[in-house]
């Protein structure tokens, strides 16, 4: 649905360069919800912002819903016609909503509509019907600085939604809202994603935001993407930064003669009770010490950390049996588990099988 | 005297009017071009956006009674005249519109770039943000403008009276200055004071609706308005000049 390839964008300014894209490939897939996370400054804002060519790529093509929309741009800081219809084709959300503060409610709805030349009559109708279907028909009078930073933001996505978009892009759009609140919007993204088929491209730094809605989610670091993928396929990455971010599991173990082993449920693991079956076939004590887990479409998809009686060397056999289930196995680096020195600083380096990095 | 000053009222009335209204209609334009065509701006063009710069920083140093006298020429090719009130509209309005549209350019700055992004990701052209989102979102700012404009110009129409224009103005200088009528120019002053007064208070009632209404905090923007009633280049641009200089730092 969303295609970018090689898309590079390069800010000059009094004869410096900073490079905000690095030729970022991007795939996102009809009907989805993807998000691409991502400290600030990494070039997640300037991505998005190049997807409806708000900001104009210094190389590198965009193509949404089959329309290359770089080809249709023209020359110039000026967008031409076509490239303005095909963006009142995408719809888009802010982090600060950016309403018009002279308008109520309803007429902020109905401005792409005005734009896109619609009747009086036929826009109201669509506006009152946007409003209720985001939770706000009891609002339409009201100005927006009457409303609560949630309220604004449905309006601001029903707004986003009056030109009945394939695609909706969103830019931080929770950012500038409370946990609950933020939840909620969420919440009617994943509902209209589901409803109206909508393809959802958001960016943001909150890590619950891509746990919470997203399908699939890319990594941004200094303008190119580190890792993507559906959240399925990032868990089986060995070594995923998002995954340990998206599923994050601690713990210490409790004595030097004990073994930490960090488990990957990637949705393609049995649906049989693993940990018990281990506990019951090799007859040993296993206690959890953290875990991350969801339950996704009857499969176990998440991380946990457990912890095994004896050394490394005493538990070939049972981590083998775990393999064999389909699990990822990584283990605690036996040094670190020893030395501890670096847990003060967080979760023991992980090491496949034991060997030092 | 009773007529005499109802005709100066009624002449102050109509000098500040037209002109206002001439400076509005051109003002406006020129002062979101002066936005447009900035760096960063939709139209970006450093060359218009200098040359306008330049004609309305000439236009607005140069004193009113100089503009007068200089503009001759050209209000006898538009009016047919250069003596009355029509003739002392031409100059007025001339010397209004670089000021208002000054006022306009701080006005319009001051809209969220966000919200133009956001017309823009709806496919709207550079009109429509202008329609729209620049001249409606700063509108609070605009009415205030007006005001500073309106009573900057009752201050310019006391100087009309060299151009036989008449107005309140000319009455405090002539009758009650130079014929030692003290009464008369206290109460021209007086009629004056009450006039703008009104005008200011009007004006800002008017922003300070649509301020709140818009849900912004504190106060509507407010321009310094030049309230000086004497003839004097320095003042005048003095004036102008501090209500201006919000647009250097915007």
């Amino acid at each position: 649905m969303i295609t970018t390839s090689g898309l590079t964008k390069v800010y000059r300014s009094r004869g410096r360069e900073v490079t905000a894209l690095d030729g970022v490939d991007l795939h996102v897939r009809e009907g989805e919800v993807y998000g691409v996370i991502g400290q600030s400054g990494a070039g997640k804002s300037s991505l998005i912002r190049c997807v409806n060519l708000l900001e104009r790529p210094t190389s590198g093509t965009v193509t949404v819903d089959g329309v290359d929309l770089t080809a249709l741009a023209g020359r110039g800081q000026r967008a031409s016609k076509e490239l303005r219809q095909a963006r009142s084709r995408i719809g888009m959300v802010f982090q600060h909503f950016n309403l018009l503060s002279s308008r109520t409610v309803q007429d902020n709805v109905e401005l792409p509509l005005e734009i896109l030349g619609i009747s009086g009559r036929e826009r109201s109708r669509k506006a009152l019907e946007l409003l209720d279907l985001v939770g706000l028909s009891d609002k339409a009078r009201s100005y927006p600085a009457q409303l609560s930073g949630g309220q604004k933001q449905r309006v601001g996505i029903a707004r986003a939604l009056a030109g009945d978009p394939k695609v909706l892009l969103s830019d931080e759009a929770t950012s500038a809202l409370d946990p609950e609140t933020t939840r909620s919007i969420l919440q009617l993204l994943r509902d209209l994603n589901q409803q109206l088929g909508l393809t959802v491209l958001l960016i943001t730094h909150e890590m619950d935001v891509v746990k919470t809605v997203c399908d699939s989610a890319a990594l941004m670091e200094r303008g190119q993407i580190v890792e993507s993928g559906t959240v399925g396929e990032l868990l089986a990455t060995p070594g995923s930064e998002l995954a340990a971010a998206l599923f994050p599991v601690s713990g210490e173990a409790s004595g030097d003669d004990r073994t930490v082993v960090d488990l990957t449920f990637h949705g393609e693991t049995a649906t049989e009770p693993v940990i018990s079956q281990l506990s019951r076939t090799y007859n040993i004590d296993i206690s959890i010490l953290g875990a991350a887990m969801d339950t996704v479409g009857g499969r176990q998809v998440g991380r946990m950390r457990i912890e095994l009686p004896g050394r490394f060397e005493e538990n070939v056999v049972p981590i083998g049996f775990l393999r064999e289930q389909g699990l990822q196995v990584d283990v605690a680096d036996v040094a670190d588990v020893a030395g501890r020195a670096e847990l003060a600083s967080g979760e023991p380096r992980l090491v496949k099988e034991g060997v030092a990095k | 005297m009773q007529p005499l000053l109802e005709q100066a009222c009624l002449d102050t009335l109509s000098m500040v009017g037209w002109s206002t209204l001439i400076a509005v209609v051109g003002g406006l334009p020129l002062g979101v071009l002066l936005v447009l065509t900035d760096k960063g701006g939709l139209l970006q063009n450093t060359f218009v956006n200098k040359v306008i710069g330049q004609v309305v920083n000439i236009a607005r140093s140069m004193p009113f009674i100089i503009l007068m006298v200089a503009l001759m020429g050209f209000t006898r090719a538009v009016v047919g005249t250069t003596i009355g009130v029509e003739a002392a509209i031409v100059p007025l309005a001339v010397g209004a519109i670089p000021f208002f549209a000054r006022l306009v350019e701080t006005a319009v700055r001051e809209v969220d770039h966000g919200l133009v992004e956001a017309v823009q990701s709806m496919g709207g052209n550079t009109w429509t943000v202008v329609r729209k989102v620049l001249v409606p979102e700063s509108l609070p700012s605009l009415i205030s403008a007006t005001t500073t404009t309106i009573v900057a110009l009752i201050g310019y129409s006391a100087m009309a009276g060299t151009v036989g224009a008449g107005g309140l103005g000319d009455i405090a200088i002539r009758y009650g200055y130079q014929r030692f009528e003290s009464s008369l120019m206290w109460i021209t002053v007086a009629v004056l004071a009450v006039v703008i007064s009104l005008i200011q208070f009007a004006g800002d009632s008017g922003a300070r609706v649509l301020h709140r209404r818009a849900g912004k905090g504190g106060e509507p923007l407010r321009f310094r308005a030049f309230t000086g009633l004497l003839p004097g280049g320095p003042a005048t641009s003095e004036a102008t000049a501090t209500a201006g200089s919000p647009a250097k730092s915007g």
